[in-house]
C-alpha cells in the first residue's frame, strides 16, 4: 500500500466527482432536500387533506326512520353530517364515493327504545376508504352518545344512579420517556431512509469511477501509471465512501434542521391557529435521543464501507455506464427489504438478527434512537459489518486484478 | 531497450474456446530506434503492446522493458514506459494541467519538478492557450497534445504507441508522426503499431509484420523489399501474411 498514491487517486476522484452533475445531485441535492420535502411538503399536504376530510360534513343517506323522527331530526341537526335525499342504489352511491355511508334505522326504532327492547342500526360503508371511515366513526359516536343518554334515562326512571352500569374506569398513562416514544415512532423510519440514501449516494460515483471510466477510455490510461492496482482501488473506494457518508451526514443534518424548524414553527404557533393547537402540534413532533443520532452515524459508517466496496465490485463488471446501472439498480430492492423488515413490530434484535447486514443496523438504530444501548449487540453488529466490508473490498481488489474484467470485450 | 522472447498470450472464449492472440513473438528494439509493428485488425498488435505495458500478463514467454521484467516488475516497467493509444483517453472534467499533474504525481514527481516539467512540455507542444481549460471541450488536436504531455511527464525511456493516428485528421496525424520521430531523436526506445503502410515506410527503422498472433516477417524496409521482391509496402505485407486469401480468412476469424 502506498498512501501517497491512494491520496492522489482519492483527491483526483473527489475533484472529478464534484464536477459531475449526476453525482452532485445524488450526493448533495437529494439528501439535503428529501427530509424538508417529506416533512414540510408531503407531510403538510397529507395533514391538510386529512384535516379537510375530517372537518367536512359527511354526506350520508338515512334508510328508514320514518317512524323515528327524533333520531332523524337529531342526525339532520348534527353539523358533522349532511343528509342526502335517498335516491338510486345506496350501495352503488357508497361504492362510487358519492356518499360516505348509508345509515339504516330499523322499523319502530324509537318505539323500541321507549319499550326497553334492543335494536340494531346498520351502517353501510366502504371498507378501507378514508372518508367513509371518518363518516362511520362520526355516526358511531352519535349513536354511542344516544345509547348512553338512553341508558341514563332508563336508570333515572328506575331511580338508579348512572354508576350502576359503570362500576369502574380504565385509564391509560404513558410511563416511557418522550425520547423512547419518539424512538419507537420514527426510530425505524430514520435508519430506513438513511440506509437507502447511503446506498444511492454511493451508487453513481461507484458506477462513474469504474464502468464510466472504462466507457470513456480513461481506465486504460490510469492502469498505465506505475501504481499498484490495490492503491487505485483504495483511492476510488475512499471517494465512493465519502459520497456515501456525505449523503448520510447531509440527510441527518437536514432531518435535524427540519425537526428543529418544524418544532419551533409549531411551538410558536405561527402555523397553528390557536395556542392550544400549537401546543398539541409541538407535542406531536416526536423527540428522539440526541446521542442516538451519533450512534446511528457511527453504526452506518461500516455499512457505507460495505456499500462502497460492493457497488465498485459490481459496477466494475460492466463495460458501460448503462450496463452498470442495470446491474446496480435492482440491488436497491435487496437493500430495502432488510431495512423494511427492521421496521416490523415482531422482529427484535437477537444474536442471529445481529449478523444479518442492514437488518441488524435497522434494528439497532431503532433501539439507539429510543435511548436503549445494547453494547454487546452494538459490538457484534459493528464488528460483523466491518468484516463483511473487508471481504467485499478484498473482492473488489481481486476484480481489479482480473484481465477478463478490466478488458472485457 | 525492449526485448521480447517467445511472448505468448491466450484467452478463453466461451464460443471459440482458447484463442492465441499472441503466439511466441520475439523481437528486440534498441534505444534511438523505432520498431514498427504492422498488422491487420485483430492480428495481435494491441495485445502485444498491452503485454509490454504490463496491462496484461503473458501466458508464457518473457519481455524486458528498460531492463525490467514485465511479468515480475510491473510497477518499474510502467515507471519507464509512456503508453499512448487511441483507447487511452483524457478525463473530460479535468483541465489539461490537472490531467498532466495527476499523472506526474502518480509517477512520483515533486511539486517543483512537476511545475517545471509542465512548463517545458507546454512550451514544446504549444499548449499554454488551453492548459487551464477542461479536456471535454478540446478539439482532437488539443486532446492529442494533452495525451502526449501525459505520456511524457515522467520522461520515460521507452515509448509505446498503439495506432496513435487512428481516426485523426491529416494535420493532427502529421503532428503525431513528427512527435514520434522526436522521441527517437532524443534516444528513446520506440515501438509503434499501425496498419497504415505509409506510416511504417516513413517512420520505422525496423518493421515486424504480425499476422494471426505470429511475427511472420521482420527487418528494415530495404531487407523486406529484398526478401519479398517488392518495392511497395502493401505488396510486401500481403506476401508476408501468405497472400490475400490468408488475409481475408484471418479478418473473418
Amino acid at each position: 500500500m502506498n498512501w501517497h498514491h491512494i491520496i492522489t487517486v482519492y483527491f483526483k476522484e473527489l475533484r472529478d466527482s464534484l464536477r459531475d452533475r449526476r453525482t452532485l445531485i445524488s450526493m448533495i441535492v437529494i439528501p439535503t432536500l428529501v427530509m424538508p420535502i417529506l416533512m414540510f411538503g408531503v407531510g403538510a399536504v397529507m395533514t391538510k387533506v386529512f384535516k379537510t376530510a375530517r372537518d367536512e360534513a359527511s354526506p350520508l343517506i338515512i334508510l328508514g326512520g320514518a317512524d323515528s323522527p327524533g333520531v332523524v331530526a337529531a342526525l339532520k341537526a348534527d353539523k358533522r353530517f349532511r343528509i342526502v335525499a335517498p335516491g338510486g342504489d345506496y350501495k352503488q352511491l357508497v361504492s362510487e364515493k358519492k356518499i360516505r355511508l348509508a345509515v339504516e334505522i330499523p322499523e319502530g326504532f324509537e318505539a323500541a327504545l321507549k319499550a326497553g327492547s334492543s335494536q340494531t342500526v346498520t351502517l353501510y360503508h366502504y371498507e378501507g376508504e378514508m372518508k367513509s371511515g371518518l363518516g362511520v366513526t362520526a355516526v358511531e359516536r352519535f349513536f354511542r352518545d344516544l345509547r348512553e343518554k338512553t341508558i341514563e334515562g332508563r336508570l333515572t326512571d328506575r331511580g338508579l344512579p348512572a354508576d350502576v352500569v359503570k362500576p369502574f374506569e380504565v385509564k391509560r398513562q404513558n410511563v416511557a420517556p418522550p425520547e423512547k416514544v419518539g424512538g419507537n415512532l420514527i426510530g425505524g423510519l430514520i435508519p430506513y431512509i438513511i440506509i437507502i440514501l447511503c446506498f444511492t449516494g454511493a451508487m453513481y460515483p461507484a458506477i462513474d469511477l469504474t464502468a464510466g471510466e472504462k466507457e470513456r477510455g480513461t481506465m486504460e490510461t490510469l492502469l498505465c501509471s506505475p501504481v499498484h492496482r490495490v492503491n487505485i482501488v483504495l483511492g476510488k473506494f475512499l471517494m465512493v465512501m465519502t459520497a456515501s457518508i456525505a449523503t448520510m451526514c447531509l440527510t441527518l443534518l437536514s432531518t435535524g434542521i427540519s425537526l428543529a424548524v418544524g418544532g419551533s414553527l409549531f411551538a410558536d404557533g405561527r402555523t397553528a391557529a390557536t395556542a392550544g393547537a400549537a401546543k398539541a402540534a409541538a407535542s406531536a413532533m416526536p423527540s428522539i435521543d440526541p446521542l442516538g443520532i451519533f450512534g446511528v452515524f457511527a453504526m452506518i459508517a461500516p455499512v457505507a464501507m460495505l456499500f462502497a466496496a460492493l457497488l465498485l465490485t459490481i459496477s466494475l463488471f460492466a463495460k458501460s455506464y448503462k450496463e452498470a446501472q442495470s446491474y446496480v439498480s435492482p440491488l436497491i430492492i435487496v437493500v430495502i427489504m432488510p431495512a423494511m423488515l427492521g421496521m416490523l413490530p415482531g422482529i427484535e434484535l437477537t444474536a442471529q438478527t445481529a449478523l444479518i447486514p442492514i437488518l441488524n443496523l435497522s434494528l439497532v438504530c431503532k433501539e439507539m434512537l429510543s435511548g436503549v444501548w445494547h453494547w454487546n449487540y452494538i459490538g457484534l453488529i459493528f464488528g460483523s459489518t466491518c468484516v463483511y466490508a473487508a471481504v467485499a473490498l478484498a473482492l473488489c481488489v481481486r476484480m481489479f486484478n482480473r484481465e477478463d474484467v478490466m478488458f472485457r470485450a | 531497450m525492449i526485448e521480447a522472447h517467445n511472448l505468448t498470450k491466450t484467452f478463453k472464449d466461451k464460443k471459440r474456446g482458447v484463442i492465441t492472440a499472441v503466439d511466441h513473438v520475439s523481437f528486440t528494439c534498441r534505444p534511438g530506434q523505432i520498431y514498427g509493428l504492422l498488422g491487420a485488425n485483430g492480428a495481435g498488435k494491441t495485445t502485444t503492446l498491452r503485454l509490454l505495458a504490463t496491462l496484461l500478463q503473458p501466458t508464457s514467454g518473457t519481455a524486458t522493458m528498460a531492463g525490467h521484467d514485465v511479468a515480475t516488475a510491473g510497477v518499474q516497467v510502467r515507471a519507464n514506459v509512456g503508453f499512448l493509444a487511441a483507447s487511452t483517453a483524457l478525463y473530460g472534467r479535468l483541465t489539461a494541467r490537472e490531467m498532466i499533474t495527476y499523472f506526474g504525481e502518480l509517477n512520483g514527481l515533486g511539486e517543483a519538478a512537476l511545475k517545471a516539467r509542465i512548463k517545458q512540455l507546454a512550451d514544446e507542444l504549444d499548449m499554454h492557450e488551453f492548459l487551464d481549460r477542461r479536456c471535454d471541450k478540446f478539439s482532437t488536436g488539443m486532446k492529442q497534445k494533452t495525451s502526449i504531455a501525459r505520456t511524457l511527464i515522467h520522461d520515460p525511456a521507452v515509448m509505446i504507441f498503439d495506432e496513435p493516428t487512428l481516426g485523426l485528421d491529416v494535420m493532427t496525424a502529421r503532428s503525431i508522426v513528427k512527435f514520434v520521430r522526436e522521441c527517437r531523436n532524443r534516444g528513446k526506445t520506440v515501438i509503434y503499431s499501425t496498419h497504415v503502410m505509409s506510416e511504417v515506410e516513413k517512420l520505422c527503422d525496423v518493421i515486424g509484420i504480425i499476422h494471426g498472433g505470429k511475427l511472420v516477417a521482420e527487418g528494415t524496409l530495404a531487407e523486406l523489399q529484398a526478401r519479398f521482391g517488392e518495392k511497395d509496402m502493401e505488396e510486401i505485407f500481403v506476401k508476408a501474411v501468405g497472400g490475400e486469401a490468408a488475409l481475408i480468412a484471418a479478418m473473418k476469424n
